[in-house]
């Protein structure tokens, strides 16, 4: 427990947090200490432990520091632990806990599970040292180690370097993905913290990497919301695509319709619904004659900028009137929309106060609202 | 890093700690993104060795698809996110489950005035295959629940409600809360329900019994027969197995497409 340092508790720049643990208790050697109850972190760089009830109590110690890993499996009454080796102390570490201990390992008692998940973990950032690739802003503890330490060390590590030869090509893939995935939500998260001197432009050419990767995009700037270089491309070609079917149908569609429509069209290099979604939203602002609009069921259409839905009811009111009372369905099949649309219609009606309902297990009907009216 | 103390010159020294930690994060978030493009870059001559080894077996194999999904689910990335990302464009991912979008929207149009908007996932597959024709690739029930989960967000009511031991696809917006996805879960076993079955498994009362099924009765989910002996029977059409086999009829096809 001697090779602990205290510390703050925050990540150094360049030091991700790759798992973390509630209910652990570290014991020196076969010794237990008074840290018994705390929230043990693993990052590319160091082992944290920072006390449950006292925050402000927290050590660390680096990987670097760590000869070798062992599982001990649980017992009666007994939680399971990891053990771990380390190198002696090195001259230049950081003031901690302990001054001596007679053990050169540590023991961690997971009291509330954990273990299998975090001895994983453990084990490859031990085995893909991470933290010699990411230099942090602190000096980094390096380990100079006296000879007989070292024999030891070699020997393990060279197991262990043979187990890693044996991994998969899939496996190369997904951490080099996993570290691309971890720098970009860094940046993310600097972005939306407004720290650093981002360009706007800078920021869209981000978010087209997130797009690449398929991350879900954190970082919303107002001028374009979730939208790339490609979102406004696309909301171009839509504008353009779109105009005559819209016309042919009144002026108005559902997304749904227009994502077969489109997708229908294009044959490959197909739109994703997101894709689609995140063009609309951006027709607006680019000042394109079409527009997104979202009624309050969550129905999504489109429209022309010329289209206006609020006259349409209107004329839906006077249909109604003729026949005296109409359902959706019916009102669809006379005027020749989509039922869902029809249903919009009348319901943004009766919000206006012009429609009625009779809502009975017959179905939902709409009569005109003679309370305003003849009232 | 220090040992937390109390005292001036401790206080002092944390201040100026956390603003060199700010000021290096004005610096370093341009070089990380400098960073991040050299990682792209070597991200996707990888990928693309990985997308000319497995890009046939992607399309072609259900079971390999599944573990690629895993596998970006692993790494925190969403293969399907944009046609746009790399995983589209160079395995062809993205096509193949927007296609499929296409293909469920027009067979729950389709058939929605039949079913009010709610079809298992069973004979939605079925009719998704007959679709698709005989040489088309093959589809598995996963790559269906994927392809809807990526409809959701255009807004039009998809939904996936677990019942049994299989799904009920939702594709209109009607509103359908926990006790309307209960009554659903009940009457999957017999394709009805009553209320009285309602009142002696879920303990609740008639009159909230009776409002559920009304709900379903307006949506079209639900239809009352009447003529039951005993009490009215509240069916659910898309639990009506006989009607599996019956096929698209043209003049449904053609209120499919708009």
């Amino acid at each position: 427990m001697d090779r602990f340092s205290w510390t703050s508790g925050l990540l150094e720049l360049g030091e991700t947090l790759v798992v973390q643990q509630r209910g652990v208790r570290l014991c020196d050697g076969e010794e237990k200490v008074k840290f018994d109850s705390g929230v043990l972190l693993l990052s590319t760089h160091r082992l944290i432990w920072r006390d449950q009830k006292n925050h402000e109590c927290c050590i660390a110690i680096p990987l670097s520091q760590i000869v070798f890993i062992e599982e001990q499996a649980a017992g009666i009454g007994k939680s399971a632990k990891i053990v771990v080796h380390l190198h002696p102390t090195s001259s230049n570490k950081e003031p901690g806990p302990f001054q001596s201990s007679k053990y050169s390992y540590i023991k961690l008692s997971f009291k509330e599970h954990g273990q299998i998940e975090f001895y994983r973990r453990l084990s490859e950032e031990i085995t893909q040292r991470r933290w010699e690739n990411m230099p942090t802003g602190q000096t980094i503890q390096v380990n100079k180690d006296p000879q007989a330490g070292r024999i030891r060390a070699v020997g393990i590590v060279g197991i262990e370097r043979k187990l890693e030869e044996k991994r998969k090509e899939t496996d190369k893939n997904i951490s080099e993905a996993k570290e691309m995935v971890e720098l970009s939500k860094a940046i993310a998260n600097k972005i939306k913290e407004k720290q650093g001197d981002i360009t706007e432009d800078e920021t869209i050419r981000f978010k087209s990497y997130l797009l690449s990767m398929g991350i879900a995009n954190p970082v919303t700037r107002e001028t374009y919301g979730s939208g790339t270089h490609y979102h406004m491309q696309l909301a171009k070609q839509l504008a353009g695509m779109l105009q005559t079917p819209l016309e042919e149908r009144g002026g108005i569609m559902s997304l749904t319709e227009v994502y077969c429509l489109v997708n229908r069209a294009r044959g490959l290099e197909l739109l994703s619904p997101e894709d689609l979604v995140n063009a609309c939203k951006m027709l607006e602002s680019l000042k394109l004659p079409l527009r997104l609009r979202i009624f309050d069921s969550g129905v999504m259409v489109i429209e022309l900028q010329s289209h206006n839905e609020e006259e349409m009811v209107a004329s839906a009111l006077e249909t109604v009137s003729e026949k005296g009372s109409l359902t959706a369905d019916e009102f669809a099949k006379l005027v020749g929309m989509s039922v869902l649309l029809a249903k919009e219609r009348l319901l943004l009606a009766e919000k206006m106060g012009h429609l009625c309902r009779d809502d009975s297990v017959e179905g939902l009907r709409f009569y005109p609202n003679l309370f305003l009216t003849q009232g | 890093m220090h040992r937390r103390g109390v005292g001036a010159g401790a206080i002092a020294k944390k201040k100026l700690a956390e603003a060199k930690y700010k000021e290096r994060g004005t610096v370093l978030a341009e070089d990380q993104l400098a960073q991040m493009s050299k990682q792209l870059d070597m991200f996707k001559t990888n990928l693309e060795e990985f997308a000319s080894k497995h890009k046939q077996e992607i399309r072609k194999n259900p079971e390999f698809r599944v573990q690629f999904q895993d596998m970006c689910a692993t790494i925190g990335v969403d293969p399907l996110a944009s046609g746009k990302g790399f995983w589209s464009e160079m395995l062809g991912v993205g096509d193949f489950y927007y296609e499929l979008g296409v293909q469920i929207i027009e067979v729950c149009l389709a058939l929605k005035h039949r079913n009010g908007g709610l079809i298992t996932l069973e004979e939605l597959h079925q009719q998704v295959l007959k679709g698709r024709g005989k040489f088309a690739q093959d589809v598995s029930q996963d790559d269906l629940l994927r392809a809807i989960k990526k409809l959701k967000v255009l807004g039009n009511g998809f939904g996936i409600i677990p019942v049994g031991g299989t799904y009920l696809i939702q594709s209109v917006p009607a509103e359908l809360n926990m006790d309307h996805t209960v009554v659903l879960q009940l009457a999957e076993k017999k394709g009805y329900v009553t209320v009285s079955e309602i009142r002696s498994s879920l303990k609740w009362e008639t009159e909230r019994a009776k409002q559920v099924l009304e709900h379903l009765l307006k949506e079209g989910m639900a239809w009352l027969d009447t003529q039951a002996a005993g009490e009215p029977q509240y069916w659910l059409p898309a639990l009506f197995t006989e009607l599996y086999s019956q096929e698209i009829t043209p003049e449904e096809a053609k209120e499919a497409i708009p």
